[in-house]
């Protein structure tokens, strides 16, 4: 099957043009152009926050396009609400099924089918009948009875599948649809999918894994920071090639240079793992005066590390040693305690207490060091928040300013006052200049430095590549929650975008 | 306006009379305050005052030291307050409804005890022994005690500033190494204690104890504390405001009775006082966002 570009004619299932969306000040969408043609798999790849998810939630309806026009069967559709994307038949599938737990699986399949009208009589028949043949459509061996919550993952998954398929739906999208899924289970989607697509369906297949898109995916569409790098059969690429596109350019020269004497041993951790928290059998060494950069993709267990480590969820096997002892974590209070700070990722929700003046928030986590009678000496704190303050050249009107009159990068400034009043040893960032415009990122990052070089060891969080190849001393990289590889300041964003989608390096760009 | 209309009604007997029969209110606002802050209601403490009054009293009755009977009010409510707090905290259930709980279950107790008897105190423990403008005195004198010791708390303690933090936002709270779960439970335990302390306030101004006491003072005391200016979405709040609340509430009631309005229209303005707080509230945090 050749699909290559739009075969003159025939009319594409969906098309965007030009397709842009922001956020506030982040631009998500840059003109994006994406086609989808009657019969085909068309698969979307990107690295995190290269604006799949934007891209897919506008084709639902969930969100607007700030400009750009979207067709749908050749029409031209301006307001595309979620009801209205699913009368014009597309469906979604997400990674995570969208159902309602305590409803059967006839319930959750007629929901979506039916007509919403509050008083109109249910046909508890029928919707079990229609329920029964969708799941015999598609070869689940699902009872109709069933209460969702009793269903694993791939089941419910099938279920979701039903629903697109009984609503007769000609656009499906599917977002990592395998990633929970068995080997088995993956066979017979794939199967099930091709039948759609021979049936005349358009599907847009999301993925992290690139095997996957070359077993069954027509075309593939690479984005890169909000806009397309181009769609190419996936007959005429392969894996390094889509990789290169997925990196782009190379590290520009904005970030501070890295001159840090190392140190003494700091955090050694050793077959570290925690099962409710996903991460397993991570080794890893920090000095001090050393950033580490902490990357991989979303769900490779990054975050869960760090949680891990800050005692939030305690690890239940393997060994972590602070400045050559033995320790155990099992609460923030302990970590505190041991000199480890962390600045959480989300800033608004568990960083900067909004209502609080920026001296109580600063002093927040160091009230033991700084009050150890627990009277509160007023003075004390407003001369270190004050200190802070011009030390972080944070931007407000002084310290008894609320959090919430400040900006992102100003208060994510305040959040690592907070944390550097602890006087730590180990300081691991969470995102540390996600949302935050380019300015305040560079003094961050400045100050990220300077702080390596006052001998603090650094655990730097970070999906945005450059950030990583410009910040970090070595970089590891994390994948399905344990250690896929460490590599040194010198490498290439195709090797850590490699190691993340778990691809052995051909040697490619090193 | 009250001035002017009633005019006796700031002469100095009848009023210290009326701030020695609210001092318990007051206290009780002081808990309700903290309660509030940290973003949780307690409605049982009404029950919880009529059931320490009423263990306080029995053992008074019964020929008991004093003292002792001041000490087993105060263990009363901090128990009282221990088990909302346990079940607030450790099992992470919607404080009203806990608090809802226990306070029929509290309220019917006494019941169930006193089947509505009065409880006759001995002679000579009313107003502590002491003169009655003496003991009005006292009272009064022992319940602003009780809201400066509580602001200094707020203001000049880690403790305060952590309830704050905890009220505003939990999950930030916790991850800058409070533990929110043991913040919550002690201060169920302070408005337990509070609760204990208002109780006896009360005792002694009669020499009967009347097991029906505290039937609505949950609300009094919260419409004193919203009025007052503390945010229902926690977080935010200030003591002296509480103490403006409350004198505005106890002022209310007499106005209302010399203006010739009928005193059943008081609990629906209290009520109408608390939706409005609430509401502006709201509001407030809607505009924000």
């Amino acid at each position: 099957m050749n699909l290559s570009q739009s075969i003159p004619g025939q009319i594409p299932l969906l098309q965007l043009s030009a397709v842009t969306k922001s956020f506030g000040s982040v631009s998500a969408l840059k003109g994006v152009s994406f086609d989808l043609q009657p019969g085909e798999i068309h698969a979307l790849i990107g690295g995190n926050g290269a604006g799949k998810s934007t891209l897919i939630k506008i084709v639902a309806g969930a969100h607007s396009p700030d400009s750009g026009s979207i067709k749908i069967h050749g029409h031209r559709v301006t307001q595309l609400t979620p009801s209205a994307a699913r009368n014009l038949g597309i469906a979604c599938i997400y990674q995570q099924p969208s159902l309602f737990p305590d409803l059967t699986v006839a319930e959750n399949i007629a929901l979506r089918l039916e007509k919403i009208r509050l008083f109109a009589r249910v046909h508890w028949t029928n919707r079990r009948l229609k329920a029964v043949q969708l799941l015999k459509l598609i070869g689940a061996d699902i009872s109709p009875d069933t209460e969702v919550r009793d269903l694993s993952m791939p089941q419910q998954q099938l279920v979701e599948i039903a629903c697109a398929l009984g609503s007769k739906a000609r656009i499906i999208l599917m977002d990592e649809p395998t990633a929970s899924l068995t080997h088995k289970e993956q066979e017979r989607l794939f199967a099930l999918v091709r039948t759609l697509r021979n049936d005349g369906v358009g599907i847009i297949y999301i993925s992290h894994r690139l095997e996957e898109i070359f077993a069954i995916a027509d075309r593939v569409t690479v984005l890169r920071d909000g806009e397309s790098t181009g769609t190419t059969p996936v007959t005429e690429t392969n894996p390094s090639a889509l990789i290169k596109r997925m990196v782009g350019r190379e590290v520009s020269t904005l970030f501070p240079p890295a001159e840090s004497q190392l140190g003494p041993m700091v955090l050694s951790l050793r077959g570290l793992g925690c099962t409710a928290g996903g991460v397993k059998n991570i080794t890893l060494d920090l000095r001090a005066g050393e950033i580490v950069g902490l990357t991989g993709l979303v769900g490779a267990g990054r975050t869960e590390l760090a949680r891990v480590l800050f005692g939030i969820t305690p690890a239940d096997t393997g060994e972590i040693s602070l400045n050559g002892q033995w320790v155990v974590i099992t609460s923030p209070q302990d970590a505190i305690a041991l000199g480890i700070a962390y600045l959480p990722e989300d800033r608004r929700r568990q960083g900067v207490i909004l209502e609080m003046p920026l001296s109580h928030n600063i002093t927040l986590a160091s009230h033991q060091r700084l009050f150890p009678r627990n009277w509160l000496r007023h003075t004390t704190e407003q001369t270190l928040a004050e200190k802070f303050i011009e030390d972080l050249a944070v931007k407000t009107s002084g310290a008894v300013a609320l959090g919430n009159s400040l900006s992102g990068g100003n208060q994510q400034k305040v959040s690592l006052a907070r944390w550097l009043a602890t006087k730590p040893k180990l300081l691991i960032l969470d995102e540390p200049t996600q949302g935050i415009d380019i300015g305040a990122k560079n003094e961050i990052h400045k100050i990220i430095r300077r702080l390596a070089k006052e001998g603090l060891a650094v655990l730097m969080i970070s999906s945005d590549l450059p950030e990583v190849l410009g910040m970090s001393d070595r970089i590891a990289v994390l994948r399905g929650g344990t250690l896929a590889a460490i590599l040194p300041r010198q490498c290439t964003a195709h090797q850590v975008m490699s190691a993340s989608l778990g691809l052995k390096e051909e040697g490619v760009g090193a | 306006m009250l001035a002017v209309f009633a005019p006796n009604f700031f002469e100095p007997q009848p009023l210290l009379s009326r701030l020695a029969s609210a001092a318990p209110k007051l206290v009780l606002a002081c808990g309700v305050a903290l309660v509030i802050i940290i973003r949780q209601i307690d409605i049982s403490i009404g029950s919880l005052f009529a059931v320490c009054g009423t263990t306080a009293g029995l053992a008074a009755a019964a020929d008991w030291p004093w003292p002792l009977a001041l000490l087993i009010s105060v263990g009363v409510g901090i128990l009282g307050g221990a088990i909302n707090g346990l079940l607030v905290a450790q099992l992470r259930l919607p404080s009203i409804v806990i608090t809802l709980a226990t306070m029929v279950i509290l309220r019917e107790g006494v019941r169930l005890k006193q089947q509505g008897v009065f409880i006759n105190l001995p002679e000579g423990s009313q107003w502590f022994g002491l003169p009655m403008v003496l003991g009005q005195l006292t009272l009064c004198t022992l319940a602003v005690g009780l809201l400066l010791i509580m602001t200094l708390l707020l203001k000049h303690f880690s403790a305060g500033r952590f309830i704050y933090a905890v009220g505003s936002d939990e999950e930030a709270a916790r991850l800058a190494g409070i533990r929110p779960r043991l913040v919550t439970f002690l201060v169920f335990i302070t408005m337990g204690a509070l609760t204990g302390i208002a109780a006896l306030l009360n005792l002694v101004q009669s020499p009967q104890v009347d097991p029906n006491s505290g039937r609505g003072l949950e609300l009094e005391a919260i419409a004193a504390v919203v009025v007052g200016g503390v945010a229902v979405s926690g977080g935010r709040g200030r003591l002296w405001g509480v103490f403006l609340g409350f004198l505005l509430l106890i002022c209310t009631s007499p106005a209302l009775t010399y203006l010739g309005v009928k005193p059943y229209w008081e609990k629906v303005i209290q009520g109408a006082v608390i939706l409005l707080a609430v509401v502006a509230d709201g509001l407030r945090t809607k505009k924000a966002k």
